[in-house]
C-alpha cells in the first residue's frame, strides 16, 4: 500500500512541477513580449488626452512622473524580479487606461461572468456532440434521425461570430416584429437587466440566464459538430473491438451497450478534448463576449488592447493562462477515474 | 476419448446445422465464406471445427450465433438449438436465449473484456440481464457469491474480481472469459480458437480449464481452432472444413489413424513431429478465389489426386465408416448403408 501512496505523490509532485513550470514560462514571455512592442504606452495615452483636450501641459513631466510610478525607468531584471514578487500575491498593479482601479479587481469583476458562460456553453456543446456524435454512429438508432442530424452541422462551417450576430438579429431585432410583440424574445446586450442588483436572488438568476441564452447557442451551434465527427469516428472504431462482439453474444440490452460498451469506450479520446477546451474556458470567446456586450474577460482584453493598456493586458493574459494549466493539472487527477488503464505510477 | 463417440448415437441431438449459408457483400460479388454446411452435436458431445485460416469456421461459429456482422449476412439454412430454428427467432427472443442458452469463448481474449469496467461487472452484467424477474433472483451477496465460485472453477484468485482486464495476463483473461462462459450454465458453448493468441504453457492450461470445465458440467461444445494436437485431446469428433465446406467428419481416433479426404490428409501430415525431421510437405496450388468458386470439388486446385471428374461435379458426402462421413470422389464405392 506504501509503494502506491508513494507513487501517487510522486505523481501528483511531478504534474505540480509542470504545472508551476508552465505558469512561470508563460510569466516570463508576458513580461517580455509587450517590452519588445513598438510604441510606448504613457505616450500613447498623453496622446490620446491631448487629442482630446486639444494641449497637455507639462507632457513630459507626466510621462516622466507616470514612468517613475510605474517603475519602467528601472533595469529590466529588477523589473523583472519585481514583477514576479507582484505576481506571487496576485497583485497586478493599477489599469493605465482606468486608473486608480486595480487589475485584480477588474478582473475579478470580469471573470466570472466569462466563466459562467464558457462552463455553460462547453459542457453543452460537449453534451450534445458527443451524444448526436454516439446516434450518428449506433446501429440501432432510427433512420430519421440519422438523416436529420448531418444538415444541421452546416452551422461548423459558420465562424462563431457570425452565428452570433444571426441570432441576435433574428431573435432580438426581428422575431418580435414579426410576431407583432412589443419586446425582443431575447436581449440585445449586456449579462443581466438594467437596474437589477446582483446578488442571489430569483429575478437576477432568471436575467442571467435570459440573458445567457443566446451567447451559449451561438457557440454551441458552431461547435458541437466537431464533437459529433469525433464522437462518431471513435463509436465506429469501438464498434469493431472484440469486446463489442461479446457484449452481442452476452445478450445485453442495446441500451445498456451502447452506454457501458461502447460511450463509455469512446468518449476517452473526447475527455481529453474536452480539457484542451476548458483550459480556453477563461479567454476563449472574446468574439463572442464583444457581440452581445458581455462583462467577461473578453471584453475586458479587448479593451485594455484598444488602449495599450499593458498592466491589464497581462494580467489578463496571466490569469487565462494560469486558468488553463489549472484545468490540464486537474484533468490530468482526473482522468484515471475515467480511464483505469491510466495509473497515478509513474512510468 | 469418450466412449460414447464410437457408438451410434441414442443421445439426442443437441444442434443441428443444415444447408448453412454465410456470404460476405463485397463490391467484386459475394465472398462464400461458409457454404452449405451441415452437421449435428449430441448432448455432452464436443465437436472440434479445423481449417486453415480463413476457410470460414469463425464465421460458422457466428452464423450459429447470429452474430454475422455486415457486410456479413447469412442467406439460408437452419440453425436448430434444441429443436428451436434461431434463424426464425426475433431479435428479442434471440437474446434472451443468448448466454443462457449460447455461450461464447471469443477469439481474440486479449481485448474481449471491456477496458473499462471490473471484472465482476463484466461477469455480473450477463448474470443480471438474464435474470428472470420473480423467486430465483438472486440477491447481491449471492451474486458476487456466485461470481467468485466461478473464478474458483477456473482457477483465478479472488483478488482478480475487483480488477480490471489490463492488470491481467493473457491467460488470466482467457480463464475470465471462461468463467464468463459457464455463468448460466448454457448448453453450449462456441470456443473460437479460444488459445491461439497465447504461448504454448497458458494453451495448455486455458485447454486444460476448458476440459475441466466441460467434465464438471457435460456441456456441449464446439472448439474452433488449428492446433491438431490441442484438439486431439479435447474434442470427441472433427469437422474438417476447406473454403467455406466441411469436407470431412469424423470421430477423433479416425481423423488422426484414417484421414480420409486428401485435405485433411494433408493437414494431418504437416502435423510437426518431434521425433523425426520430415520434410514440409509444400502445399501445392492456390485456394480459388472464394467469389467464384470452381465448378466440382472446391479442393480441385491443391488436390493431389485430382481427376476429370472433380472438375466438373460436385462430390457429394460418402459414409465411408460409421461416423466418418467425407465429400471426394475418390470414396464413391465405398459408401456404407446410411443407418440413420
Amino acid at each position: 500500500m506504501t509503494g502506491k501512496l508513494d507513487d501517487r505523490i510522486t505523481f501528483l509532485g511531478r504534474k505540480l512541477g509542470v504545472f508551476l513550470l508552465t505558469v512561470w514560462t508563460s510569466a516570463t514571455l508576458i513580461f517580455i513580449i509587450p517590452r519588445l512592442a513598438p510604441g510606448d504606452p504613457i505616450a500613447a495615452m498623453i496622446a490620446r488626452m491631448s487629442q482630446q483636450s486639444g494641449y497637455v501641459e507639462n507632457a513630459d513631466k507626466i510621462i516622466e512622473g507616470w514612468r517613475e510610478r510605474f517603475g519602467l525607468n528601472d533595469p529590466p531584471s529588477i523589473q523583472y524580479v519585481r514583477y514576479l514578487g507582484n505576481l506571487f500575491h496576485f497583485d497586478l498593479g493599477y489599469s493605465m487606461a482606468s486608473f486608480p482601479a486595480t487589475v485584480s479587481v477588474m478582473i475579478g469583476r470580469a471573470l466570472p461572468w466569462t466563466v459562467g458562460l464558457s462552463l455553460v456553453s462547453i459542457l453543452a456543446t460537449f453534451l450534445i456532440g458527443n451524444f448526436v456524435g454516439a446516434l450518428l454512429a449506433w446501429q440501432k438508432t432510427p433512420r430519421w434521425i440519422k438523416l436529420c442530424i448531418p444538415p444541421t452541422m452546416i452551422f461548423t462551417s459558420i465562424p462563431g461570430m457570425l452565428a452570433a450576430v444571426a441570432l441576435l438579429y433574428i431573435f432580438s431585432f426581428q422575431l418580435h416584429r414579426w410576431l407583432g410583440l412589443s419586446a425582443p424574445l431575447f436581449p440585445l446586450r449586456g449579462a443581466y437587466g438594467r437596474g437589477l442588483e446582483p446578488g442571489v436572488s430569483w429575478p437576477f438568476i432568471l436575467s442571467v440566464i435570459h440573458h445567457g441564452i443566446l451567447p451559449v447557442t451561438s457557440i454551441v451551434l458552431v461547435r458541437f459538430g466537431y464533437w459529433a465527427l469525433g464522437m462518431r469516428g471513435m463509436m465506429i472504431t469501438v464498434e469493431g473491438e472484440d469486446y463489442m462482439h461479446l457484449a452481442r453474444a452476452k445478450g445485453l440490452r442495446p441500451f445498456y451497450i451502447l452506454y457501458h460498451y461502447m460511450i463509455r469506450n469512446a468518449i476517452l479520446p473526447q475527455i481529453t478534448g474536452l480539457a484542451l477546451s476548458l483550459g480556453t474556458m477563461v479567454g476563449g470567446q472574446v468574439l463572442v463576449e464583444i457581440i452581445f456586450s458581455y462583462p467577461g474577460m473578453g471584453t475586458l482584453i479587448y479593451t485594455a488592447v484598444r488602449n495599450q493598456d499593458f498592466p491589464v493586458i497581462q494580467g489578463a493574459t496571466f490569469i487565462i493562462i494560469v486558468g488553463t494549466a489549472t484545468a490540464v493539472l486537474l484533468i490530468d487527477l482526473l482522468y484515471p477515474l475515467i480511464d483505469p488503464r491510466i495509473s497515478h505510477q509513474g512510468k | 476419448m469418450n466412449t460414447k463417440v464410437s457408438q451410434p448415437s441414442p443421445t439426442t441431438n443437441l444442434l443441428e446445422v443444415k444447408d448453412l449459408r454465410v456470404y460476405y457483400e463485397t463490391p467484386g460479388g459475394d465472398i462464400l465464406a461458409v457454404d452449405s454446411i451441415d452437421f449435428e452435436l449430441k448432448e455432452g458431445e464436443t465437436l472440434g471445427l479445423v481449417g486453415e485460416s480463413g476457410c470460414g469456421k469463425s464465421t460458422a461459429a457466428m452464423g450459429i450465433l447470429q452474430l454475422v456482422q455486415p457486410p456479413g449476412r447469412i442467406v439460408s439454412g437452419e440453425v436448430r438449438l434444441q429443436g428451436k430454428d434461431l434463424l426464425t427467432l426475433s431479435e428479442g427472443k434471440m437474446r434472451q436465449l443468448r448466454w443462457s442458452k449460447l455461450a461464447l469463448i471469443p477469439q481474440g481474449a486479449m481485448n474481449s473484456l471491456n477496458p473499462t469496467m471490473r471484472i465482476y461487472r463484466q461477469i455480473q452484467d450477463v448474470i443480471l440481464t438474464h435474470q428472470t424477474t420473480g423467486s430465483d433472483k438472486l440477491s447481491a451477496d449471492q451474486i458476487k457469491n456466485r461470481i467468485l465460485e466461478l473464478l474458483r472453477m477456473v482457477g483465478l484468485p479472488e483478488r482478480i474480481y475487483q480488477m480490471y482486464p489490463h492488470e491481467l495476463s493473457g491467460g488470466m483473461k482467457q480463464r475470465v472469459c471462461i468463467a464468463m462462459a459457464i455463468a448460466l450454465n448454457p448448453s453450449l458453448i462456441i470456443a473460437d480458437e479460444s488459445t491461439s493468441a497465447l504461448d504454448v504453457v497458458v494453451q495448455r492450461v486455458v485447454a486444460q480449464t476448458i476440459l475441466r470445465v466441460k467434465q464438471m458440467l457435460g456441456v456441449s461444445m464446439i472448439i474452433i481452432g488449428h492446433d491438431m494436437g490441442l484438439m486431439a485431446q479435447i474434442v470427441d469428433r472433427i469437422a474438417v472444413m476447406y473454403a467455406g465446406k466441411i469436407v470431412e467428419i469424423a470421430a477423433v481416433r479416425d481423423i488422426f489413424n484414417n484421414p480420409s479426404h486428401p485435405y485433411t490428409q494433408l493437414l494431418i501430415e504437416s502435423i510437426p513431429s518431434l521425433k523425426e525431421q520430415k520434410p514440409l510437405k509444400v502445399t501445392e496450388g492456390l485456394t480459388h478465389d472464394p467469389r467464384h468458386p470452381p465448378p466440382g470439388c472446391i479442393f480441385q486446385l491443391r488436390c493431389p489426386i485430382v481427376t476429370d471428374q472433380c472438375r466438373s461435379i460436385a462430390p457429394k458426402a460418402h459414409l465411408i465408416r460409421v461416423e466418418q462421413s467425407v465429400a471426394c470422389h475418390a470414396y464413391e464405392n465405398t459408401d456404407v448403408a446410411r443407418t440413420v
